[in-house]
């Protein structure tokens, strides 16, 4: 008896080879504890070793491994063949950012906005060392804790139509973590982080698809991120116009 | 435009479709289908009508529903263009079309409730 | 040898459901001002005297309209239950420290939308 097998349809790009990408199929063995990841793992081995993608931990904690699989973004460490067999399964590189090859995409731009909005606690005073440390109780942390599970994955980023339509917007990741650290009791940089987070293609630009919500494979929430900073910039605006001489 | 007057239209939607989320199907079930079935003639007669829409608090609150309800619109319609079209939602004349129009529905209705 | 970009797609919010009803829920905005603009010429015509008002109320049950009166509701429904699933995102409310579940939120504001509706029937109805 024929051992069973899935197909992979996987999309291929070799820059200086190829115009455009193009689809490749691959048999690969079906075994139901096995995920996308662990088939291309088995490709590059056995059957083509030209293949490039990312991976790390491949359990659904460092972020390394989205892709879009039959269009929707998810970690290839997540997602199980047994959810797809025996239909063909459609791989390729998440949507939304340039192309590197194969399955690798270019991700500087998220790199440089996660930057722009400083992810890392501010202070305007340091505490001297005699004091210890910052402390927090768990209600302070409660208020933050949700958005800072986010492992920077971009499968928020492939799923937002608003990042396609408009590669400027700050998009849902860097959104969330600048929420993060504003929510933080023991970070006084909210006033510097504002200027992206409510200037021009920061939250404004968002009309809560939801969708990054949704593929979110950390429950980080970003669109509620989102609409919480709306919240907080609309105040922050009134108060400004109304009490001009106040300070931020 | 996008920078300085964008939480200005943004707080005009969010209340907009507050208040048109829970008071604009009270109001089509009233004034269009049940009107319609007949079961609501007598209470949209002309004089009893006239009485109840010509109080103060009634002006208030019809104004306030008209004018949300347009600018609600206007912001979301605007940003539904961006996205189906591919234009930018910063762009004027889409702006101009959207928010004037909302303005022009707030003055008309400002001006026919003050005159009632 | 720069990275390839697959350009952006017009019709990214066909094939896909959630994109789809997304596209759905923005539009029912156009009802809520169609039906703004059909309370304003209800308005307008109170002004300008019972011939004018009882014209347009007859206008207003013509199998067109009636039409349209159905549609508006449905998208009313559509924004309002919409609106108030969201609603828990922007409105973030801790009491004792923990967060308030974000169905309890969408439940008061159902409570709420009862009882506001209520009210403004039995204001149209009986005042």
């Amino acid at each position: 008896m024929a051992a069973a097998t899935i197909t992979l349809e996987v999309l291929r790009y070799r820059p200086g080879e190829d115009q455009a990408p193009v689809f490749q199929d691959y048999q690969v063995p079906y075994r139901d504890d096995w995920v996308v990841l662990d088939a291309l793992n088995h490709i590059k081995d056995e059957i083509d070793g030209t293949v490039s993608y990312r991976w790390s931990c491949r359990m659904g904690v460092c972020g390394s491994c989205g892709m879009m699989i039959n269009g929707v973004p998810k970690l290839s460490c997540a997602a199980f063949l047994k959810d797809y067999y025996p239909a063909t399964v459609r791989v390729e590189p998440l949507a939304h950012f340039p192309i590197e090859r194969d399955l690798v995409i270019a991700m500087d731009d998220f790199m440089q906005k996660l930057s722009a909005v400083k992810p890392w606690i501010i202070r305007k005073d340091e505490q001297p060392l005699s004091d210890g440390e910052y402390r927090q109780t768990p209600a302070e942390l409660d208020r933050y804790k949700q958005f800072s599970m986010c492992i920077n994955c971009l499968l928020c980023y492939a799923a937002c139509p608003v990042y396609e339509l408009e590669p400027r917007f700050v998009g849902p990741a860097a959104i969330a973590l600048a929420a993060r650290y504003n929510l933080d009791s023991r970070d006084q940089g909210r006033g510097q982080r504002q200027e992206i987070v409510a200037g021009p293609d920061g939250v404004w630009d968002c009309t809560l698809v939801g969708e990054c919500t949704t593929v979110c494979p950390k429950d980080v929430d970003p669109a509620g991120a989102i609409q919480q900073g709306k919240l907080f910039s609309a105040l922050d605006w009134m108060k400004s116009v109304v009490l001009p001489w106040g300070k931020r | 435009m996008r920078k300085s007057a964008e939480p200005f239209w943004w707080l005009l939607f969010a209340t907009g479709g507050t208040v048109a989320a829970f008071l604009v199907p009270v109001h089509i079930l009233l004034g269009g289908v049940a009107l319609a079935a007949g079961v609501t003639r007598e209470a949209f007669a002309y004089d009893r009508i006239l009485t109840l829409v010509s109080h103060p608090a009634s002006r208030l609150y019809l104004f306030v529903l008209i004018s949300l309800s347009l600018f609600h619109w206007a912001h979301r319609f605007r940003y539904t263009l961006a996205e189906g079209l591919h234009l930018k939602a910063s762009w004027l004349p889409v702006s101009v079309g959207c928010y004037g129009s909302a303005i022009l529905g707030t003055l008309m209705a400002a001006m026919v409730l003050a005159r009632l | 040898m720069s990275p390839f970009h697959r350009p952006p797609q017009f019709n990214w919010w066909v094939g896909n459901r959630a994109f789809t009803l997304f596209v759905v829920r923005e539009l029912t905005s156009v009802f809520v001002a169609a039906y703004a603009v059909l309370a304003l010429l209800l308005l307008r015509n109170l002004a300008l005297g019972r011939d004018a008002y009882e014209a347009y109320l007859r206008w207003l049950v013509t199998p067109g309209m009636v039409a349209f009166h159905i549609v508006a509701l449905v998208a009313a429904l559509y924004h309002s239950t919409t609106w108030f699933a969201l609603s828990p995102k922007a409105m973030v409310v801790r009491i004792g420290g923990r967060r308030v579940p974000p169905r309890v939120v969408v439940s008061a504001n159902y409570l709420a939308w009862i009882i506001v509706s209520v009210i403004v029937a039995v204001i149209v109805l009986r005042a």
